[in-house]
């Protein structure tokens, strides 16, 4: 691998050089798949956008991880760190989603006051 | 602690150094005011830490004390109902932003936590700096708020109403803000350092139970601590901009803010008690004379009580309009919080059980951590049971249960700690006889505050009332005097403290004969921490020290006590 | 290179040896970009919750928000990831020219991202598309009503590009159903369409907050850029940086489609 250097207590060694045409590669599959999240509004897929919208940027942002910050050359131990932070924010939405949508029948409908007198 | 005696000959000396007050420690490396504040050293920074979490205690101390008195009698005492409803505003949040969080982590954690690892400091030092200015900043915010008008909120800055009353909230929400900034850089910190400098030799489950309890600490302060920034933000968004995110006339959610600020405020109680619940490990073992019982159920329960910490939020929304789905599901949860505390308890009664315990100062707050925290835990499930909630919500006996915990558990683990590790700091002993009847002033002070609180509670007096029906009467005069006596145990506290630093027998390298790595070096340490390597082994087998009269102190021995 | 001097500049005293200390910094890096995830996840929150049980605010509103220049930005984030991710990597090869001019394109292309951010802000200000109290626009109210309250009758017009207020203009692509119910839908002003401007400033100015510390940091890298302070021996400072750039490119790819993509 370029760049890997046999010193074991430099920077050098604990790092990976991410080939050129890799990032490059990266780069251009993080353009089309922009591309495709717009053109996939184009579509009705009803509740399926939200989702497939979702699945892109999730493969977008895996991309970028594991190349452009070298998770797939880093500690593991890194990768847990940041998987437990997304496991913590979904846990905090999927309670609050939780709650909110088993307590939304026992709103009174249209009690908050309009804006503007409306 | 005299039935040990040194049974080796006095020439064989294992630990060179003992007091180091007359050559050089990290007390005399460098001198005046500058050196201090521009210091990268940990321990300097964790002196510096523990002088201003003091103020600030003494600050919400005072505050206590002035609410006690309003509430002696029924109607006025000393204060208008306003100025009620920002001081016990302000003892909440004073004492939970600037001195119970960062209390026994960034105070004595960032002391011991390298000594500990036999290194010479944390990973990031001018993090560790910053993150002590950040604390002075918030702490300045929040002065400017109580000058300017100081805040009525409670210290849950609930909204709609703190995002309407006239009162200062900007300035101490944007000060707690800065304080969890402060908060994160610590624990960061401590797990960077915890994963990377770990002496060879020291595995994970070689490591003390001290660390452990910082390390699960650490995680919760890193991953609740942001929800409490965005959650502050939004109020400050709020009060500025009129965003509405949480304000039911522009269409927003009041429940939600709850949401937001339980998800960080009830892991929060855990980093409050977490670190204290290690001390009380370090304190079991050293003072029992005997092995830690159950290393490992110990240091895992300290990560299972992180995790679970964060499973628990809604049960401080009982009664806010959350739904009985959530409430039945936070419930259920509630009690699993129950079974790590519980696995502490038992295994820190088991280390007791055949040890020889010496009853000095640390282990006396210790015993009352035992008793005071199974209290407050054990009427905690009374409030997690969803029906007693409803009756108990919002009354006095959710303040003493309250109190019970982060009182009795965490302060009096933070003073234990505080004791314990005061000659390695001073290089000082203070003494011991009045170490011990403030111990019991204050064991006797808190019960009879805070008992008074759970009948009067359990009777239906409710929390942040300025006056209440006369019947409730002789509770509030019994907790009030209760208070004092408090407060009198604090006040000998300070002053023999405060004596010891002057006139203090000087402190060998481990006077209580623990066997961690900080008991290695002398007392105060060399500003580089250990001036020969320290010997890395089993730092739970405290009989392996034994005492020795000439030192004063305990010395290593060379065999293993088994041996 | 194939062995550290005790001498090592970039050695702090308290580090055992420079790898350690790299691996150091890089752990504190992924936590601290942890405690992010976090902080914008409460955002996140709110847009669930309020989207889950609104959705017809949020279908309604996206509509004030331009496709295009949301798109562009993606574009502009995405490049500028791809320059940082170059220039760690000329650091790491000794590279000094590239990392310099990497770096400088990296906030250049901040900079473009910023200024469209407030071009689209400078928009939804004078058409008051703002949050919470301070939305005043007229568009909110059902066309019926607002007209004969309204004493300038077309303010909406009055933006131009017609396709981004004037939401019938676009209906549904799925033909094949031309429900007019989801027509209404989309057509008819819900209430508390605030809400989603709320939601959208805080989600977005946060994130341009991200967008200038990350410039200022990379300022700093790029002074000791062209000092030559960093090579092969030591880039930890261009990595760190880096990784906290990419954060917020990561945080941008989903709020484009959440805000500005709702179907």
């Amino acid at each position: 691998m370029p760049g890997h250097t046999p010193a074991h207590s430099s920077p050098a060694a604990h790092a990976h050089v991410v080939p050129a045409p890799v990032l490059l590669a990266v780069w251009a599959a993080l353009m089309a798949l922009t591309v495709i999240t717009v053109a996939a509004t184009w579509v009705d897929l009803g509740r399926l956008n939200l989702v497939l919208a979702l699945g892109i940027a999730t493969v977008k942002a895996a991309l970028v991880l594991l190349y452009f910050m070298h998770m797939r050359y880093d500690r593991p131990f890194n990768a847990i760190v940041f998987i437990g932070a997304l496991a913590f924010v979904a846990l905090f939405i999927f309670f609050a989603l939780m709650d909110t949508a088993a307590y939304r029948p026992e709103m009174i409908p249209d009690y908050a006051p309009a804006m503007k007198g409306q | 602690m005299t039935a040990q005696h040194a049974t080796q000959p006095a020439g064989a000396v294992s630990v060179p150094m003992e007091n180091a007050l007359g050559g050089e420690n990290y007390l005399n490396h460098g001198r005046g005011l500058w050196s201090w504040l521009t210091t990268l050293d940990h321990k300097r920074i964790g002196i510096m830490y523990l002088v201003s979490i003091l103020a600030a205690f003494l600050l919400g101390g005072v505050f206590a004390l002035l609410l006690r008195t309003e509430l002696l009698t029924p109607q006025q005492t000393i204060m208008k109902p306003d100025t009620y409803n920002q001081m016990f505003t302000l003892h909440g949040a004073v004492m939970i932003f600037l001195f119970i969080i960062p209390g026994i982590p960034a105070a004595l954690g960032n002391f011991v936590l390298p000594l500990m690892l036999g290194a010479k400091d944390v990973a990031f030092p001018r993090l560790n700096l910053a993150s002590y200015y950040l604390w002075v900043t918030g702490a300045l915010f929040a002065l400017v708020s109580i000058i300017t008008g100081a805040v009525d909120t409670g210290w849950t800055f609930y909204t709609p109403y703190s995002t309407t009353t006239s009162t200062s909230v900007i300035s101490m929400v944007f000060g707690a803000f800065i304080l969890g900034f402060s908060s994160i850089f610590t624990g960061l910190n401590f797990v960077v350092t915890i994963h990377k400098m770990r002496p060879p030799g020291m595995t994970w489950f070689r490591m003390p139970l001290f660390l452990w309890g910082l390390y699960g600490t650490a995680i919760i302060q890193i991953l609740a601590t942001p929800v409490l920034g965005i959650t502050l933000l939004l109020i400050i968004a709020e009060r500025l901009l009129g965003v509405g995110i949480f304000d039911p006339a522009l269409g927003g959610d009041p429940v939600l803010f709850q949401h937001f600020f339980w998800f960080y405020s009830h892991p929060a109680v855990y980093i409050m008690i977490l670190p204290a619940m290690g001390v009380i490990s370090e304190l079991m073992a050293t003072f029992s004379r005997k092995r830690i019982f159950g290393y490992a159920a110990i240091a895992g329960s300290s990560i299972a009580i992180a995790v679970i910490s964060f499973l628990v939020w809604g049960h401080h929304m009982f009664v806010s309009g959350q739904s009985n789905l959530a409430g039945m599901i936070f419930s259920f949860l509630t009690f699993l919080v129950a079974i790590p505390s519980a696995i502490k308890v038992f295994n820190w009664t088991a280390t007791m059980y055949k040890g020889s315990v010496w009853l000095a100062t640390p282990m006396l707050y210790a015993l009352s951590f035992l008793f005071l925290f199974g209290i407050g835990g054990l009427t905690g499930l009374f409030l997690g049971a969803l029906a007693t909630d409803v009756h108990l919500h919002d009354t006095y006996f959710v303040v003493a249960h309250f109190h019970y915990v982060m009182f009795g558990g965490t302060v009096m683990g933070f003073l234990g700690g505080l004791h314990y590790w005061w000659p390695k700091m001073s290089g000082r002993m203070y003494s011991e006889r009045w170490g011990r009847i403030a111990a019991l002033l204050i064991f006797v002070g808190f019960n009879v505050t805070f008992f008074a609180q759970f009948v009067m509670g359990s009777q239906g007096m409710p929390r942040r009332y300025y006056n209440y029906l006369p019947e409730f009467t002789p509770y509030h005069v019994i907790s009030t005097v209760g208070s004092y006596l408090l407060g009198l145990g604090f006040l000998i506290v300070l002053v023999y403290l405060i004596h010891s630093l002057v006139k203090g027998q000087p402190a060998p390298a481990n006077p209580w004969g623990g066997a961690t790595l900080e008991w290695q070096t002398s007392s105060p340490p060399p500003h580089d921490n250990f001036s020969r390597e320290p010997v890395v082994d089993d730092p739970y087998d405290v009989e392996r020290w034994r005492w020795d009269e000439a030192l004063g102190g305990y010395r290593r021995q060379e065999q293993p006590a088994s041996a | 290179m194939s062995q550290t001097t005790p001498h090592d500049p970039h050695l702090a005293h308290h580090f055992p040896d420079a790898g350690t200390q790299f691996e150091a910094g890089k752990l504190g890096m992924w936590i601290f970009l942890a405690t992010e995830i976090l902080l914008f996840g409460g955002l996140f929150c709110a847009y669930a919750v309020y989207r889950a049980n609104h959705p017809e605010i949020f279908i309604y509103a996206h509509q004030f928000l331009d496709k295009v220049l949301g798109g562009i930005n993606t574009a502009v984030l995405i490049v500028s990831s791809l320059t940082m991710a170059w220039a760690v990597r000329a650091a790491q090869l000794g590279h000094q020219r590239a990392l310099v001019r990497l770096l400088a394109a990296t906030i250049a292309l901040g900079f473009v991202f910023l200024g469209i951010k407030y071009v689209e802000y400078e928009h939804k200000w004078k058409e008051g598309l703002l949050p919470g109290k301070r939305f005043t626009h007229q568009a909110a109210a059902p066309p019926a009503a607002a007209a004969p309250a309204d004493p300038d009758p077309a303010p909406v017009a009055a933006a131009g590009d017609s396709s981004v207020i004037a939401p019938a203009a676009r209906g549904p692509a799925g033909l094949a159903s031309p429900s007019t119910a989801s027509q209404e839908k989309a057509h008819k002003v819900p209430r508390n369409v605030q809400i989603f401007f709320g939601i959208y400033f805080s989600m977005t100015g946060l994130h341009a907050i991200h967008v200038i510390a990350g410039m200022i940091t990379l300022l700093w890298i790029l002074r000791r850029a062209a000092r030559g302070e960093f090579g092969p021996r030591y880039f930890t400072p261009v990595d760190l940086a880096g990784l906290y750039w990419h954060l917020v490119d990561l945080i941008w790819i989903y709020l484009f489609p959440l805000l500005y993509l709702i179907h």
